[in-house]
């Protein structure tokens, strides 16, 4: 039986796409099977975040129309054995996807993968909704600005209301914070909402707080996910998030200004 | 503090500004996620059965629901027009 992580944010260019990518990598890396599929039809992104935008034949939605079946969809990783993707429909509408047909596709996929990480489109329509619907935990990026802030409380909402299990009573979806696109200089400076602060606002159990970082965009560029760049700061903070969640007690990085030598402190504290 | 910072004679503390602003707004927007669906409906129904008996306009009831620890308050306000200016009629339940 396989767990369900949705990784969701209400607003659009937060790093979901980066985070399911990143996150989903991470635990194929720790030996489970994964599938990270994308929810984002008509506009889907995570076969080129995942570097294998040219091995797509066919789709979710295909999938779901059983016009293929899932070993003929899912595309497996050339870096990583256990992970396998499952790519949007870049041609059907969002209303491609059905209630019962993403549910058929979870249900199939459960009995052979340890998590299935459901990358959830922008906004609060259908592929949005679906994505979290039959999710057993949901991360919630965030990024340290007061729209992101708020569309994120917004969608803890309906992750409250609007899930499978929320209507059947069942224990709520464990919901984790992933701060992203953190600058501590400029916490620290008051121009920016700090970590604290969005965990006052929102009051989530925090899974990691991401900086800013140049290694994303390079790491997307080259259609390979972040997690692999273990040299990076980026790279490093993924990894620390994978093994929180899987339960280990890691303390919390790349949160405070990092020392610098006796010249820079000079000018800048 | 570095050298520089002490020369720095206005400090940007925009974020302080965008913290208490969320904080008004999500208090705000969560009160109003908890009531219940069913408010606006009750609203119209009752503004129909008073309107029966009383001739009031559109906009002359309000229903709300709010919540404290351990109850929860449905308050409901009618206005009633009179010659002599606005009469109110108010009940609540707890």
């Amino acid at each position: 039986m396989a767990r369900i992580i949705v990784v969701t944010s209400g607003k659009g260019g937060v790093g979901k796409t980066t985070t399911s990518a990143a996150f989903a990598t991470g635990l194929a890396l720790r030996g489970f099977r994964t599938a990270v599929i994308d929810f984002d039809v008509g506009l889907r992104n995570l076969d080129l975040i995942m570097g294998c935008e040219r091995r797509v034949v066919y789709d979710f939605v295909n999938v779901i129309n059983q016009e293929a079946n899932l070993n003929q969809a899912l595309i497996r990783d050339k870096r990583c054995d256990n992970l396998f993707i499952l790519p949007a429909s870049q041609t059907r509408d969002k209303e491609s996807l059905t209630h019962e047909g993403v549910e058929r596709v979870l249900k199939e996929l459960s009995e052979t993968f340890d998590y299935i990480v459901c990358d959830s489109p922008a906004g609060i329509e259908r592929g949005a909704t679906l994505a979290m619907y039959f999710a057993d935990d949901a991360i919630v990026v965030t990024n340290p600005e007061v729209s992101s802030v708020r569309d994120s409380d917004r969608m803890l909402g309906i992750l409250a209301s609007k899930s499978r299990r929320a209507e059947t009573g069942a224990e709520p979806i464990k919901e984790y914070l992933l701060l992203t696109r953190y600058s501590p200089q400029r916490v620290k400076l008051g121009e920016m909402l700090s970590v604290d602060d969005v965990q006052e606002i929102l009051s989530l159990h925090l899974l990691g707080v991401i900086p800013e970082s140049k290694a994303v965009l390079n790491a997307s560029n080259a259609g390979t996910p972040v997690i692999l760049d273990e040299k990076s700061d980026a790279g490093k903070a993924y990894l620390d998030v994978v093994r929180r969640y899987l339960g280990e007690n890691v303390p919390h990085r790349f949160i405070e200004v990092e020392k610098k030598g006796f010249i820079s402190r000079l000018f800048r504290g | 503090m570095g050298l520089l910072d002490y020369f720095r004679s206005t400090r940007n503390e925009s974020a302080a500004i965008a913290k208490e602003r969320l904080q008004i707004l999500v208090a705000h927007e969560r009160a109003e996620r908890n009531k219940p669906d069913y408010l606006p409906m009750l609203q119209k129904e009752l503004l129909e059965v008073i309107r029966k008996y009383v001739n009031v306009g559109q906009d002359a009831i309000t229903v709300t629901m709010e919540q404290d620890e351990n109850r929860e308050i449905l308050e409901l306000n009618v206005v009633l027009p009179d010659e002599g200016g606005e009469r109110r009629l108010r009940r609540k339940r707890v």
